[in-house]
């Protein structure tokens, strides 16, 4: 089958009901989705399905054919987008592993709602965990990246 | 002169994608690994049933036959075996192995294997005394026990108007680390190498080649980009890597062993239960006259690192309080569960849950503020804590105190929630209070056993190279190591490299636990800078250029030489410990903290939310202050978890919530504003003033969450966790 992933066709010969997340893993190779639970629980796994986030340890290849994926590779080119800019200018990342995840759902957030507030950060957010507990740094760096896109940055 | 600021320097790896933790290698021809667990909680093993539906012979299967060293992950002691040969002692302990091109078929291979096991009586419950059928380890299950003994506390409890009891009780909580355990093993030219997640290779190294039967020199361990640890890759990943490497031997080819969430969940280590009694003699104004506590940790089914831990939970457990009488007696003690393990705060946020608990129960029986009994007792300078210890720190402890009820509004909200209570039926409000201390560093002696080496290598290009077995887990080590040698030797953060921990290359610098790097560590980073501008014939005043010319100066004279500073680990001056007595310099330097926590209890429901938190605390000099914050945030987050909501729950010693559905940890909407501050009191046996940090933010929450409760609804508040069911029983009883 044929996805299109952050703007490339790839043919992948997987069968329907294989978790997308192992297809970008291990058949293609885009490590930078991460498995944490399986389960939809952690939200370390989240990339956009046209734009939309989701969990993809969960969702079938086949649910996505069709879709325009995007993963943490393909947010930005150049890895400039307002968030990976926020998130490094207020140096958010601990150990890391829960960041693709996190960075996706808050770039699909400002998408939807430009200039979010602390609850609205919360119930976009609360699906993705993080262990270090860099929450407090997450709601400033979703701020700072809003200020960021509204200045033009994207 | 304070470090110059830096920004976390994998930080952009980790925000594009390009980090490669171990699941993300991409190692051609690698088989996938899965271990096949006991599902008895103790006996003998009777047979091993392999499903004749199934094609064995397309597996890779290991058991403790093909263990060609001796059977045990080695650590203090040598009893847990690497795969279980004749007996199993808890459910989950590790008895074959399997390896196969196919995640899918390796899942469906171990449903199809059956462990028979004949039963042996368990141990479920560490506070009752066992049965002689019972007896697993010595003559009385008993790990390790320890006394404490300051004065002569029981005297002063046989003849005291005010005696104050109180039991506490704490529960499991596991590191859900969001990267689950993973290695990965092959053999190359007769040298075995695993690369994986971790945060101590030389332990893993060790274990490795006793497992295995290797020289040092045939085993490599390699570190990689750690995706959390928190206490869960200090011991854990030997075992993990032992069974690669088994596997990767007998199949001939790389094995990639890497945990499901459910299976990381149920079948590694976790913070130790705990049950501590208190009885205190107090004068009426609130003076500690002398305390005696019982101290007893669950350490599950194999020693692991149990008597440390239970050792830092009794230095601690008197809390940071001057009192001339104090007795601890603590015993760590098996039960058939999962080995209970390292998790950060190592035994200390138990024990000071309990004594801080404890503190404002003393306070009510007295009818004095909470306050009020802790600025009567915290330790002053030249007073001695538990161990004779005599505290001269130059930490204004009363200062801490004060700065953290300032900031908090302490006294004004005490009066608000008075009327809030008042006015709203169906909510509570409080604020609650903790000051506590926690030792950096290995206990007494253990930082000179650890003997630990640095080394830093001048490269031909004029940059260098930090040579450490200290792992970056998201604490920061890779960033504050950069920001220490830049500044030593004035380069530029871009001409130091921090070497991939790898013990081919780099010196063993210790393991990264205990809040150790920062302060030990880093300083020993300075010593190697300051060996290598000796080696150079340089002074203290050549900087930058000056150094790396006289590096690229040194290889055109040295072609293929290799330039390396080297630091090596001396103990203060005036460090005596005495491990027989436990009298003595129980560490090296404490941090001290003062910690508030406004909480709502909603009386419908009987779930607490945290409004709002204030830390404060003296770590010594900050290196960077962003890594430090994130430190205390993320130690608060994981503290509000182990308090509020984290509940392993058990059935014949197996986790029986193994998933994040019903084992629940903070998410961003259980997390209130952290407020957190910084006293600066200069160590001078830390690198450029420093103290450990990164265990200390664990230790107060619970208290300080706690005691908020109990202000807010009157609940005993004494077992942890507080769910809405544990409290709602305390509130009817």
């Amino acid at each position: 089958m044929q996805l299109l992933i952050n703007g490339a066709l790839h043919d992948v010969d997987v069968s329907a009901e294989m978790p997308l997340l192992w297809v970008l893993r291990d058949v293609l190779g885009m490590t930078g989705t991460k498995f944490g639970c399986g389960m939809s629980l952690c939200g370390a796994c989240t990339v956009h399905l046209d734009g939309r986030p989701i969990r993809s340890c969960t969702t079938p290849v086949s649910a996505a054919t069709g879709k325009a994926i995007t993963t943490i590779e393909g947010l930005d080119a150049e890895g400039d987008h307002p968030v990976q800019r926020a998130w490094q200018e207020l140096n958010v990342p601990q150990c890391g592993y829960c960041q693709s995840g996190q960075l996706m759902s808050a770039a699909a957030l400002l998408e939807t709602t430009p200039h979010p507030t602390d609850a609205d950060i919360d119930a976009a957010m609360e699906g993705n965990i993080c262990r270090c507990g860099t929450y407090v740094r997450i709601r400033k760096a979703i701020k700072r990246a809003a200020d960021i896109k509204a200045g033009g940055g994207r | 002169m304070p470090l110059a600021p830096l920004l976390r320097r994998e930080g952009l790896a980790k925000l594009s994608g390009r980090e490669q933790y171990v699941d993300d290698l991409d190692i051609p021809g690698a088989l996938h690994g899965i271990t096949v667990r006991s599902t008895s909680a103790r006996g003998t093993i009777r047979n091993i049933r392999f499903d004749p539906e199934i094609d064995w012979s397309s597996f890779v299967i290991v058991d403790h036959r093909d263990v060609p060293g001796l059977n045990t992950v080695k650590l203090i002691e040598t009893d847990q075996p690497a795969l279980a040969a004749t007996e199993v002692r808890h459910i989950h302990e590790p008895v074959v192995l399997l390896a196969h091109p196919s995640r899918r078929a390796l899942r469906k291979a171990v449903r199809a294997i059956t462990i028979e096991v004949d039963p042996l009586p368990s141990v479920l419950d560490f506070t009752v005394r066992p049965t002689p059928e019972q007896i697993q380890h010595g003559s009385d299950n008993i790990y390790k026990q320890i006394t404490i003994t300051k004065g002569d506390a029981r005297s002063i409890l046989a003849d005291a108007p005010i005696i104050v009891e109180g039991v506490y009780r704490t529960g499991a909580q596991e590191h859900v680390y969001l990267e689950p355990q993973g290695m990965i093993a092959e053999e190359v030219d007769g040298v075995i190498i695993i690369r994986g997640s971790m945060q101590c290779p030389y332990y893993v190294h060790t274990a490795v080649c006793h497992a295995l039967g290797r020289e040092a020199d045939q085993v490599r361990i390699i570190q990689t980009p750690t995706g959390g640890a928190f206490g869960g890759k200090e011991e854990f990943p030997s075992g993990v890597a032992i069974h690669a490497a088994l596997l990767a031997l007998k199949a001939g080819r790389p094995v990639r062993l890497v945990y499901d969430r459910t299976e990381d969940l149920a079948a590694t280590t976790k913070r130790h239960p705990s049950w501590t009694r208190h009885r205190t003699a107090v004068a009426s104004d609130g003076q500690l006259l002398a305390q005696e506590i019982t101290f007893l940790l669950d350490g599950g089914a194999y020693m692991t690192l149990s008597p440390v831990v239970l050792s830092r939970g009794m230095i601690h457990a008197a809390g940071p309080y001057h009192c001339e009488h104090i007795s601890i007696d603590g015993r760590a003690v098996l039960s058939n569960t999962v080995p209970f393990g390292a998790f950060r705060g190592f035994g200390a946020p138990q024990s000071l849950f309990a004594v801080e608990r404890h503190m404002d129960r003393i306070a009510l029986r007295l009818g004095l503020d909470p306050v009020t009994v802790r600025q009567r007792n915290l330790l002053a300078d030249g007073q001695t804590t538990a161990t004779g210890q005599v505290v001269a720190d130059g930490v204004d402890r009363q200062g801490l105190l004060n700065r953290a009820l300032s900031l908090s509004d302490y006294a004004a909200k005490r009066e608000t929630h008075r009327q809030f209570n008042i006015d709203t039926p169906d909510r509570r409000r409080g604020i609650g209070l903790t000051t506590f201390f926690h030792g950096a560093g290995f206990t007494g002696s253990g930082e000179v056993y650890l003997d630990s080496k640095v080394a830093v290598a001048g490269l031909p290009d004029g940059t260098i190279e930090v040579r450490t077995a200290s792992t970056e887990m998201g604490q920061g080590t890779t960033t504050i190591f950069t920001q220490l040698a830049s500044d030593r030797l004035g380069l530029p953060p871009e001409a130091v490299a921090i070497a991939q921990p790898d013990t081919a290359v780099v010196p063993n610098s210790g393991p990264t636990v205990a809040s150790r790097t920062a302060m030990i560590v880093g300083r020993l980073v300075q010593e190697a800078c300051d060996d290598l501008r000796r080696q150079l014939s340089l002074d203290a005043t050549d900087r930058g250029n000056d150094v790396a010319e006289a590096i690229r100066a040194w290889h055109r004279t040295h072609p293929n030489g290799l330039l390396l500073g080297q630091g090596h680990y001396r103990p203060p001056p005036g460090i005596e410990w005495d491990e027989g007595t436990y009298r003595g310099e129980a560490y090296g330097a404490y941090g001290w903290a003062a910690y508030v926590a406004e909480v709502e209890v909603d009386l419908r429901t009987y779930g607490t939310t945290v409004l709002d938190f204030v830390a404060v605390q003296d770590v010594g000099t900050v290196l960077n202050t962003t890594l430090a914050r994130g430190q205390v945030q993320g130690g608060v987050a994981q503290g509000i978890g182990w308090t509020l909501m984290e509940e392993c729950q058990w059935e014949d010693g197996a986790m029986t919530n193994n998933q994040l559905t019903n084992y629940i940890i903070p998410t961003s909407s259980d997390i209130p504003p952290i407020r957190v501050a910084f006293q600066e009191t200069p160590y001078p046996h830390g690198a450029e003033g420093a103290k450990g940090l990164g265990e200390l933010p664990m230790d107060g929450p619970a208290p300080a969450i706690a005691n908020a409760i109990a202000a807010a609804t009157g609940a005993e508040a004494a077992v942890l966790p507080l769910t809405p069911e544990r409290l709602m029983a305390d509130l009817d009883r």
